[in-house]
């Protein structure tokens, strides 16, 4: 009985991480069909935004609110890691609806990016940065109109932001003499997040450890579920998210904006990247490599889940998490001591971690070949499309 | 194409016929001899992942299928390649060095055919192409396309990666087989002479992968695989098979892949389970893309050329690099669609020059520009434009 709850806890624990991080993903990707492979850079953005909601917490004027502070990160996060999946909506993908493979590569470009900015971001290259992207934005007002009418101005467009990008580059490196300044914010090593001491803890329940940082991320699970539902099922905006999905030309026929509803979807979707992302820094240690660990299990359970359906990503993450628990831990031999050999031998092989995940993969595929579209298909003729 | 069976050739129409291969075969020839053993060795390396570029073109460029999953079938030759060196090095009756440090007394089963070369030339690449057309089938027979293919190719990859990290006692996983000190012939693979025929051979295996993918796309073949990609249901309509061609066309990318890996290992010195790390499938991804896709020199080139870049830019400034790569793929997407090689030949560079006005501007056929009809409506839309313009707040200095 103890074997049975402690599977289950351990899976739910592991399932819900899971579910929280494809949460995002199956807005995104359910919803608009956009692949994002920078989700798991947007993760490690929210997990920043909590080491630096920490740090400032930690001592300063606002003492007293550290034990709270990662209630705190958790909208800041959303924000944080919202407002950088909107700007990539607005400059990238935008231009790039309706070709799926060439948007899974610009973001997996968006996403190297994302991971050497946070190794190498320091102030000096952040003033840069900022100075480059002023400059090009008002290139077109800082030189004469006349030259912005000539065969050559395409040219000078593109050479208005390598211009810019040259005297930025420029002057972070002038800057970077200033020691002060050089400092890399985060530098390329991994950061932690100490857990407040209401989450060091541990309950016992019937002789199962449940640590309280587990409980407190299944709980933030369910309430990011719940929130999610209710957006897309009852807000304004969720039903026209959903119209927008089923129809677009339809919608925006009845005067639904359907621009802003893809920028307000990916801005969600986004956002609960940043979420998933605070979560995780409770589990231990994280990096700038920390979205390549999530964003294929991630992808694996929207897949497995049924495109475009929330109880299908719920369903799969679960499954997987539990799954993996079961495999990874060998307890199928605790329930089963005297179970025949080969049988046994095979379930110790695969009984760690990276190995378990190689057999929950295999039986994904395995299940896929039954049932192509996922556990919960969508139906309709809008399916083959 | 126009000399072909033409018996008394001139020497200059037979050089204008010939230059590339002249060119290729004088560098090939000339390169190992002037280029530091450091430097020719990289070149090597590189080439050798042009062979996996061309098999990604093949199934991305021709087919549509964009595949994250290349990394399995390089590693898989690469493998089979460090597995028949770790035997061939050993003395009668020893295993190799690793297998002591986790207790493994016997040589596994799977290990034992690697004691023949003849068997390990074949395994190269006939493994890989089997593994890819096993999951190939597996995957197109349920018609999953797009972007689902994209993503289990990837998990596929992770799940091999998983299993050859976490299997020590079976091929060493993390610390992956090295090579370099292995001998071959009598002779040190990681040698400057052995290291030298690894160059040629790689040239020739270029050359011969660029001739098969020349061969498999010029052809009624490469027609069903251009039909693929633009329009699958069509050509399911119209009688052919879709899955067929896309199985056979992704077993002989695998087969390519098995093969480069192969080659990629020997000159680099080790395989290990980095191979099938997931960034590394997709940067071979970007090498196709940046160098054209649906061009077969374009893969190769591009191939060659970033790595080269990335090897030079990473020794001089390592924290840009990831910048510059993902800048690429932005750029690729976005701006060149072609890539470098399609942008040339759609006569990219002759409308750079328009734009500089070194060379007229030809938007149509001269007959539709000469035409004076067309001629008075241009000049009437131009002095409209103008009298607009004039009447907006700043008259424009440019007639």
């Amino acid at each position: 009985m103890t074997v049975l709850l402690d599977t289950l806890f351990n899976g739910l624990a592991i399932g819900s991480v899971l579910m929280l991080a494809a949460l995002g993903l199956a807005v995104v990707f359910g919803l608009m069909g956009v692949i994002n492979m920078a989700h798991g850079e947007l993760m490690m953005l929210g997990a920043y935004t909590t080491y630096v909601v920490q740090n400032l917490l930690k001592n300063g004027p606002l003492e007293g609110l550290f034990p709270a502070y990662i209630l705190l990160s958790i909208p800041l996060a959303f924000v944080v890691s919202g407002l950088a999946g909107l700007l990539l909506e607005k400059t990238v993908i935008r231009r790039l609806y309706g070709r799926p493979l060439e948007t899974l590569l610009a973001t997996w470009g968006v996403s190297l990016i994302l991971q050497q900015f946070v190794r190498s971001v320091s102030s000096a290259f952040f003033i840069g940065l900022v100075v480059a992207v002023a400059l090009g934005m008002l290139a077109p007002r800082l030189l004469p109109a006349a030259w912005w009418r000539q065969r050559w101005s395409p040219l000078l467009g593109v050479g208005s932001w390598v211009g810019a990008g040259a005297i930025g580059i420029g002057l972070a490196s002038a800057l970077g003499n200033e020691r002060s300044l050089d400092q890399p914010w985060f530098s390329a090593r991994n950061i932690d997040v100490t857990a407040p001491e209401w989450l060091r803890g541990s309950i016992d329940v019937v002789g199962v450890t449940m640590p309280t940082a587990r409980l407190f991320i299944i709980a933030l699970t369910i309430v990011a579920l719940v929130a999610v539902h209710w957006f897309l099922q009852k807000s304004v905006w969720g039903i026209r998210i959903r119209a927008v999905t089923q129809n677009r030309p339809m919608s925006s026929c009845l005067g639904i904006p359907t621009e802003k509803v893809d920028a307000l979807t990916f801005l969600v979707g986004s956002g609960l990247a940043g979420v998933a992302g605070v979560a995780v820094t409770l589990l231990g240690s994280v990096g700038p490599n920390l979205g390549g660990n999530y964003i294929v299990d991630c992808f694996m359970v929207v897949v497995l889940g049924g495109v475009g359906k929330l109880l299908g990503t719920v369903v799969a993450a679960l499954g997987i998490g539990v799954l993996s628990y079961i495999l990874g831990s060998g307890s199928l031999l605790l329930l089963w001591p005297q179970m025949p050999a080969g049988l046994n031998e095979t379930i110790t092989f695969f009984a760690t971690t990276s190995m378990a995940k190689v057999l929950v993969f295999i039986l994904i595929v395995v299940f896929l070949q039954f049932r192509p579209a996922g556990l919960f298909p969508q139906k309709g003729r809008m399916v083959e499309a | 194409m126009t000399i072909t069976s033409n018996t008394s050739v001139t020497p200059a129409a037979f050089l204008r016929r010939w230059w590339p291969w002249i060119a290729i075969i004088a560098a090939a020839l000339i390169l190992p001899f002037i280029l530091p053993p450091f430097r020719l060795n990289l070149l090597g390396r590189f080439l050798s992942l042009g062979i996996v570029a061309l098999g990604i073109d093949l199934i991305w460029g021709y087919t549509g299928l964009l595949s994250l999953g290349q990394g399995i079938f390089f590693a898989l030759g690469g493998y089979a390649i460090a597995m028949y060196l770790q035997l061939d090095s050993l003395e009668p009756g020893q295993l190799p060095e690793f297998f002591g440090l986790y207790g493994v007394k016997a040589l596994p089963l799977f290990w034992q055919p690697f004691n023949s070369p003849w068997f390990t030339l074949v395994a190269i690449w006939v493994i890989p192409a089997l593994v890819a057309g096993l999951l190939g089938y597996l995957v197109f027979r349920n018609r999953i396309k797009g972007v689902y293919f994209s993503i289990l190719t990837q998990a596929a990859l992770l799940v091999f990666f998983n299993f050859f990290n976490g299997q020590q006692k079976l091929i060493n996983g993390t610390n992956g087989l090295k090579t370099d000190t292995a001998s071959f012939f009598g002779q040190m693979v990681g040698s400057d002479a052995m290291q030298r025929n690894l160059f040629w051979i790689t040239v020739l295996l270029v050359i011969a992968a660029w001739y098969l993918c020349r061969w498999l796309t010029s052809g009624r073949f490469g027609d069903a695989l251009i039909a693929v990609r633009d329009d699958e249901p069509r050509l399911r309509f119209t009688g052919y098979n879709p899955t067929a061609f896309k199985t056979v066309v992704f077993t002989v990318a695998g087969a390519l892949a098995g093969i480069s890996g192969a080659l990629y290992t020997v000159q680099s010195g080790i395989v290990s389970p980095q191979f099938m790390a997931v960034p590394f499938s997709i940067e071979m991804v970007i090498w196709v893309a940046v160098g054209g896709r649906g061009t077969l020199i374009g893969a190769v080139l591009g191939a060659v050329l970033i790595n080269y870049a990335k090897s030079l830019i990473s020794e001089q400034l390592p924290e840009t690099w990831l910048f510059i790569q993902g800048g690429l793929f932005l750029l690729v997407v976005t701006a060149l669609p072609d890539g470098v090689v399609g942008w040339w030949r759609q006569g990219g560079p002759g409308r750079i020059l328009a734009m500089l006005g070194s060379s007229p501007a030809t938007a149509t056929y001269p007959g539709l520009d000469q035409d004076p009809e067309v001629q008075a409506e241009k000049r009437a839309i131009e002095s409209r434009a103008q009298t607009l313009e004039s009447g907006a707040s700043q008259p424009g200095g440019e007639p």
